[in-house]
């Protein structure tokens, strides 16, 4: 038996948002490092040609991501009624509500001071082209809230109530102050600024190491520093948090994520390295660490959680016969991959604060600690991947947790259709990837000094060169 | 008026300001390779719409977002019974909205060709599947009795869903050109031939929409239920298409530009009047019994309560700074200006 129309709706669900994270996490995380630039150009005014070109440099790759993110999301705008259609209808009235909010708070307001900002350089006064760059990286924030709240609606339902085939909203503040979907937005903030805090990072150290433009990149390798530090321990706190919520709230996904069969011993250990027999439903080898799984489950060094097994006859009881087990070498996986992408990435931030604490200047010439940044650069990427497939997997096979499975949700769809669609989706998306890559690396590379021919434009100005502050507007 | 009503006629706005805003700038990009004769040309083309095409393009994501939330059953109805056609839109959109940001990166005619050929396929293609889209709307789809569309890709094309896809995109090419009258400056060599781009794209799109009023009218029946005097719409459209001829041989810039906007307001308003006076927001034609009704595929009151708090904040908020952005950017664009290294040197 080959997939059906659950399985390809499911695929293209998953890499559609995989897609649209990949390249919305930089743009979340970058926006804000570069609203940080852009204030510092405005307010040292002395050294505003510094910063001024730091913000072009770094603007220009954000324009290039920000465009695969922008149409992207598009299209996960429309897959829920695509290919999801009862389960709109299921939760319609609810869940509807912060999409809604997405679009009228966020995308209006990115949309529209993007362009402000980048092709209003010489026609905005300085101030007002500030305000733009504040109000495009306050508006990924709040489009990231949005989203990440109605996810996280998903996973811990509140202020609603069933009646007949429709899920109906008995509370909204409830569903707003969701702490799971705001412990959620926390961890997906800090990914996000990890994420262009390493990308910085990376890009600094590769041209420090070449000794290029050294006054630029010096000084965007410490503000990197400053970012990547508050986004790893973010990460690292939220994440720990998120865990210990899911023990209580979604038992099978912590289970899943310990690969935990049988209820755990007190104090119980922790899995490092597992191989898992899904069929017999056990481990054939485990390496565990003592007392350090009742640390993660309650920060003390005694307690235990309920394993896969007994769980799994818990919810036979509750909700009728199935299977409620994730696929749990898959959690387990992606979950010890991010886990210790985080730990690497803690060392990497806390590593360069120390040697900027101990080394002041000379923090430009330690090249063993440059070139390992050039290697971290990818890694906040690959531990956002690992932590929606943790989390989303985890959930099956519900779709809203313990109220809609994923089976109820799926629309009517021909198998032809869905197939046709997703090879489509998929050839664009490789090439948009790959293009995408393609010329950050181009562009990053080349430095500041780099001309492309290039960018577009929307109108011609006149030109306010000089005013304002000085060479804020131009490069060189 | 109650809020189901209220909302509908929302969403009824949301997708008549896409259409009127999205429309002239996918027409700008159609036209493009008829009026573009070198470089700085393209990019003055370019030019007239990158502030604004993607503050445009999010009405479409709005039309789609508020759908969801205050009408979920028609929301996912259509997009499921419609798959095909919005997988290809979303095909399309995908390679266009990066096109703008990405022909420019690479110094070589070819990868700027490659990019110029996605913006116009990525606007001529959405164009009239939008339309398609409109016109089966008020056509109906063979809903079943649970909601479900059945029924494959070869269905969707009928005699007057394709007038209603053409019209659309020989529409927004009119629009698209009046829209560059307002943009080019007037001693251009481009300034002229949009002009007579818009000429004939317009004597074109006349005949398609006067045969898309007729089919829908006599043919198909489908603005009977109108009660009002039937005569008015045909009359109506003629009228502003009689205006914009006007306009544009007399030079009338504004004039001409405010009525192909109009020419949109009027037929994507007609067309949402056609479901509100039959109370449905998508007619089965397996059995009118099974057509989605405008009360049971609404949300609940709360929601909607919600949400017209929502909308009453952000709606005034969202068109103040749109329009802002398009007062910023209001200088008539000339492509030796426009052209090379400006602005980024
Ligand atoms: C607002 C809701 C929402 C949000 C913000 C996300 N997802 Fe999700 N995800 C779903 C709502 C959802 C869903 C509609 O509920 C799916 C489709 C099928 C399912 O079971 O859940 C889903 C499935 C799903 C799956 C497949 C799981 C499976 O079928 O086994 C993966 C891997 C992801 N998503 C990944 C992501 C990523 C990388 C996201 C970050 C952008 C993301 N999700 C955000
Ligand atoms: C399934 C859930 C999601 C949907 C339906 C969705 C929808 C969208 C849409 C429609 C756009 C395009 C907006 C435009 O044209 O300007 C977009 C872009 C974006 N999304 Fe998502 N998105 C989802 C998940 C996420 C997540 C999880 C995040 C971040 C945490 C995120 C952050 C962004 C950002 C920053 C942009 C780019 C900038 C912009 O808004 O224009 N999105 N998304
Ligand atoms: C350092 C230790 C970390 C821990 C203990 C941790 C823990 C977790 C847990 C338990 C979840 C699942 C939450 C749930 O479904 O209930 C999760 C999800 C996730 N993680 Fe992590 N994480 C860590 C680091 C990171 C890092 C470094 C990144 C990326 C840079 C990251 C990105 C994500 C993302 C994107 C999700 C999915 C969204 C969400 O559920 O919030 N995590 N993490």
């Amino acid at each position: 038996m080959g997939p059906d129309v659950l399985d390809l709706s499911r695929f293209q669900f998953a890499s559609t948002s995989i897609f649209h994270f990949f390249f919305v996490s930089l743009t979340v995380g970058l926006a804000f490092l570069i609203a940080v630039m852009e204030t510092m150009a405005f307010v040292h005014r002395d050294r505003a040609q510094i910063y001024g070109n730091m913000t072009n440099f770094f603007g220009h790759l954000f324009l290039i991501n920000f465009a695969v993110g922008v149409v992207t999301g598009i299209v996960q705008e429309f897959q829920f009624g695509m290919n999801w259609s009862q389960y709109s209808k299921f939760v319609g009235n609810i869940f509807g509500v912060p999409l809604a909010l997405e679009v009228l708070m966020a995308f209006f307001l990115e949309s529209t001071f993007i362009a402000l900002w980048w092709f209003g350089k010489d026609r905005l006064r300085p101030a007002l082209r500030l305000a733009s760059i504040w109000l495009v990286a306050i508006g990924t924030q709040i489009s990231a809230f949005w989203i990440v709240l109605a996810n996280g609606w998903m996973h811990h339902p509140v202020g609603y109530e069933v009646v007949g085939d429709q899920a109906f909203l008995t509370s909204f503040s409830q569903v707003v102050f969701n702490y799971k979907a705001w412990l959620y937005f926390l961890h997906v903030q800090g990914s996000a600024w990890s994420v262009a805090a390493f990308f910085v990072l990376g890009i600094s150290a590769y041209h420090l190491l070449r000794k290029q433009d050294v006054e630029v990149f010096s000084r965007s390798l410490r503000i990197g520093l400053v970012f990547a530090v508050i986004g790893s321990v973010f990460s690292a706190t939220s994440g720990h948090r998120a865990a210990q919520v899911a023990r209580y709230d979604q038992p099978m996904k912590f289970a899943a994520m310990e690969a935990q069969w049988e209820t755990s011993k007190s104090p119980a250990p922790w899995s490092a390295v597992a191989i898992i027999n899904e069929k017999e439903q056990r481990n054939t080898f485990n390496v565990e660490i003592p007392y350090l799984g009742s640390l993660l489950a309650y920060n003390r060094l005694t307690g235990n959680y309920e394993g896969l097994i007994p769980l799994q006859e818990r919810y036979e009881r509750e909700l009728g016969p199935g299977n409620y087990i994730p696929p749990v070498a898959w959690v387990y996986w992606n979950f010890r991959i991010m886990v210790g992408i985080g730990m690497l990435m803690l060392l990497a931030a806390f590593g360069g604060a120390f040697l900027w604490w101990r080394r002041r200047g000379r923090l430009n010439d330690t090249r063993w600690y440059l070139r390992a940044l050039l290697f971290t650069l990818p890694l906040p990427w690959i531990a956002n991947f690992c932590g929606w497939i943790t989390t989303e997997m985890g959930r099956q096979p519900f779709m809203v947790y313990g109220l809609l499975t994923t089976v109820e949700g799926v629309s009517a769809n021909s198998y032809g259709e869905v197939l046709v669609g997703l090879i489509g989706l998929w050839i664009v998306y490789l090439a948009l990837i790959g293009l995408d890559i393609y010329l950050l690396t181009v562009t990053a590379r080349a430095g500041i000094h780099h001309k492309p021919e290039a960018q577009m434009l929307a109108a011609p100005a006149p030109n306010y060169a000089g005013e304002g502050f000085q060479g804020y507007e131009r490069r060189n | 008026m109650d809020l189901v009503t209220l909302w509908f006629w929302l969403i009824a706005l949301t997708f008549t300001l896409y259409f009127f805003l999205e429309g002239f700038d996918f027409g700008v990009d159609i036209l493009r390779p008829f009026l573009a004769r070198n470089e700085a040309e393209e990019r003055a083309l370019v030019g007239t719409i990158g502030p604004f095409w993607d503050g445009n393009e999010v009405w479409a994501i709005a039309a789609a977002g508020v759908m969801f939330s205050t009408f979920p059953v028609w929301y996912g109805t259509l997009f499921s019974g419609l798959y095909p056609v919005f997988v290809i839109i979303l095909l399309s959109l995908l390679m266009r909205g990066v096109s703008f940001e990405y022909r420019n990166q690479v110094e070589s005619q070819r990868w700027r060709s490659f990019w110029d050929w996605m913006s116009f396929l990525g606007s001529l293609i959405p164009s009239f599947f939008w339309g398609l889209t409109m016109a089966k709307l008020i056509e109906g789809l063979p809903i079943n009795a649970d909601e479900r569309v059945l029924g494959g890709f070869a269905e969707v094309f009928t005699p007057f869903s394709v007038v209603g896809g053409l019209a659309t995109t020989l529409l927004f090419m009119l629009h698209g050109a009046n829209f560059l009258l307002l943009r080019l400056h007037k001693d251009t060599e481009l300034y002229n031939r949009a002009r007579a781009a818009a000429l004939f794209w317009g004597a074109l799109a006349t005949v398609a929409i006067l045969a898309f009023v007729v089919m829908g009218y006599v043919t198909e029946g489908l603005f009977n239920s109108f009660g009002v005097l039937p005569w008015l719409f045909p009359v109506a459209a003629a009228l502003t298409l009689g205006s914009i001829w006007y306009g544009l041989t007399r030079r009338r810039d504004v004039l001409a530009f405010l009525m192909s906007s109009l020419t949109i307001v009027f037929s994507t308003v007609t067309i949402f009047i056609a479901l509100y006076t039959r109370q449905v927001v998508l007619p089965s034609t397996l059995n009118p019994e099974y057509s989605l009704s405008l009360r049971e595929s609404a949300s609940q009151p709360y929601t909607l309560v919600l949400m017209t708090w929502v909308g009453a904040i952000f709606l005034p908020l969202i068109i103040g700074y749109q329009v802002w952005n398009y007062y910023i950017f209001r200088e008539r664009v000339r492509p030796e200006e426009g052209g090379l290294n400006k602005g980024y040197d």
